[in-house]
C-alpha cells in the first residue's frame, strides 16, 4: 500500500515540490479472462491521458491479452477531470473502432446513450460524484493477461481459430501470459480486481488473487463489471467479498465510472 | 465339415462380442484415484514440497484432497507451476477450496480444505464459503 504522510503548510509543500518527486503508484488490473480488463484500461487512458490511445484490443476470444502492458503517467484529478468524465464516458467507446465485436456508436446502444438511459446521464450521477472528489492520484496502470488455472487449445477452435498450430501457439502464449501476470504481483502497489458481474464470483482465481493481496497487504478495489447486461448481479460479488470495496461498473458504457475513480483515489492514494 | 465351419464362425462372432463386452467393462471400470491427505502429512511438508506433491499427483490423473488446505500464496504458485507444464495431454488444473479463516486474535489465517484435480477430469459446478460441488468424470 502506498501511504504518504500528509503534509501541510507552505514550507512542507515547498520541500516536497523541490526535493521529493511524487511517485506514481503501479496499479495492476487483474481478473479472469474476458472480464473486460483491456476495455477498462483503455477507458482509464481515454479519460485521463489520451483519447486516441489504446493499450490493446478487446476481444470475445479469451486470452487476447497475452503480455502485460504498462501505461505510465496517468493523473486522476477528480475535480479537473469532471468535464472529461462527461465527454469520454458517454461519447466514446473504449474499444478501438476497428474492433468488429463492439459497437462504437453510442446512439445505437441504449445503455450508452445518456439521453435514453437515466442512470448514465452526466447531469445526475457523474456530475454529483465528480464534484465530491478533490483528490489526485498519479498512477501507472498495468493491463495483465487473464488469470486461469487451465488452458486447452481446443477451446480456441470454438472461437473460429481454425488452424491447429495457431491455436497451440496461442495456448502456449496464454500460459506464458498467466505466469507473467502472476510475476507482476511482486511489482505492484495496488490491484483492481475485475469480475464479470454476470458470472459466479466464487471462482478459485478470484479467491486466490484476493487471498494473495490480503497476505501481501496490497489494497484491492473490486470492480463488478458488465452491469450494462441484464443478467448482471453485482450484489452477489458484494455479498461474496464484504470486506472489500466493490464498485459496480460498466467499462464498456462508462456507467458508474466516476464512483469507481473516486474509490481508486481513496484506496490507492 | 460345413457344420464345423459354421461353428467356428459362431465362435468367432461370440469372441468379438466378448471383446466388445470386455471393452465396455474396462471403460466402466476406469477408476479415478483420489488421494486424501491428512493435515499432519500436509503440515509435515514445506511449501514447495507440497506443491510438487500435488502437481505430480494431479498430472498422474489423481484428485488430491488436502485436509488443512493450501495457502493462497501456495495456490498461486501451484497455478504458476501448472501453467509451465501445460501441454496437449495436461491442460491444467481445477482447484477448489474453502476460503481461509482468521485464526487466533485474527493474527494468523487458518487455511481449510483444498481439492485439486486435472482440468479434464474435475469440474467445479458451484462453491460457496463452506461448500464445494464438483463433478469428477472420466476423460
Amino acid at each position: 500500500m502506498v501511504r504518504r504522510r500528509r503534509t501541510s503548510g507552505i514550507l512542507a509543500w515547498l520541500l516536497e515540490a523541490l526535493f521529493f518527486k511524487k511517485r506514481s503508484v503501479k496499479i495492476g488490473i487483474y481478473g479472469p479472462p474476458n472480464a473486460g480488463k483491456t476495455t477498462l484500461t483503455n477507458r482509464i487512458i481515454h479519460t485521463f491521458a489520451d483519447e486516441e490511445e489504446d493499450v490493446g484490443t478487446a476481444s470475445e476470444i479469451p486470452h487476447e491479452t497475452r503480455r502485460a502492458v504498462r501505461r505510465g503517467g496517468i493523473l486522476i484529478d477528480l475535480k479537473q477531470n469532471l468535464k472529461q468524465f462527461q465527454r469520454t464516458n458517454f461519447n466514446s467507446n473504449p474499444q478501438p473502432l476497428s474492433d468488429p465485436t463492439r459497437n462504437g456508436d453510442p446512439t445505437r446502444n441504449p445503455s450508452t446513450n445518456p439521453s435514453t438511459n437515466p442512470s448514465t446521464n452526466p447531469s445526475t450521477t457523474n456530475a454529483k460524484s465528480g464534484r465530491k472528489g478533490r483528490a489526485k492520484l498519479k498512477l501507472d496502470v498495468v493491463d495483465t493477461p487473464g488469470l486461469a488455472t487451465k488452458i486447452d487449445f481446443h477451446d480456441f477452435l470454438a472461437y473460429g481459430l481454425r488452424e491447429e498450430e495457431a491455436t497451440k501457439q496461442r495456448a502456449k502464449e496464454a500460459t506464458e501470459g498467466v505466469i507473467e501476470a502472476i510475476k507482476w504481483l511482486d511489482d505492484i502497489d495496488g490491484v483492481i480486481l475485475l469480475m464479470d458481474a454476470t458470472q459466479d464470483p466464487y471462482t478459485q482465481t478470484n479467491v486466490v488473487i484476493i487471498g494473495n493481496m490480503e497476505a501481501r497487504g496490497i489494497p484491492v478495489v473490486i470492480a463488478a463489471n458488465k452491469i450494462d447486461l441484464s443478467s448482471a448481479a453485482p450484489q452477489k460479488i458484494k455479498k461474496a467479498f464484504p470486506q472489500h470495496f466493490v464498485i459496480p461498473i460498466s467499462a464498456l458504457t462508462g456507467e458508474n465510472m466516476p464512483e469507481f475513480y473516486a474509490a481508486m483515489v481513496r484506496r490507492f492514494r | 465339415m460345413k457344420r464345423s465351419e459354421e461353428g467356428e464362425e459362431e465362435r468367432e462372432e461370440g469372441g468379438e462380442e466378448r471383446e466388445e463386452g470386455g471393452e465396455e467393462r474396462e471403460k466402466r471400470n476406469m477408476n479415478i484415484k483420489m488421494d486424501l491427505i491428512s493435515e499432519d502429512k500436509v503440515n509435515s511438508m514445506g511449501s514447495m514440497e507440497k506443491i510438487r506433491f500435488v502437481l505430480d499427483g494431479v498430472k498422474s490423473g489423481n484428485i488430491v484432497v488436502l485436509e488443512g488446505g493450501l495457502t493462497s500464496e501456495e495456490q498461486m504458485k501451484l497455478i504458476e507451476l501448472a501453467m509451465l507444464e501445460v501441454d496437449e495431454d495436461f491442460t491444467g488444473i481445477e482447484m477448489s477450496g474453502y476460503p481461509s479463516k482468521k485464526g487466533f486474535f485474527n493474527l494468523r489465517k487458518k487455511t481449510r480444505l483444498t481439492v485439486v484435480g486435472p482440468a479434464k477430469t474435475m469440474h467445479t459446478i458451484k462453491k460457496g464459503k463452506d461448500w464445494i460441488s464438483a463433478v469428477i468424470s472420466e476423460i
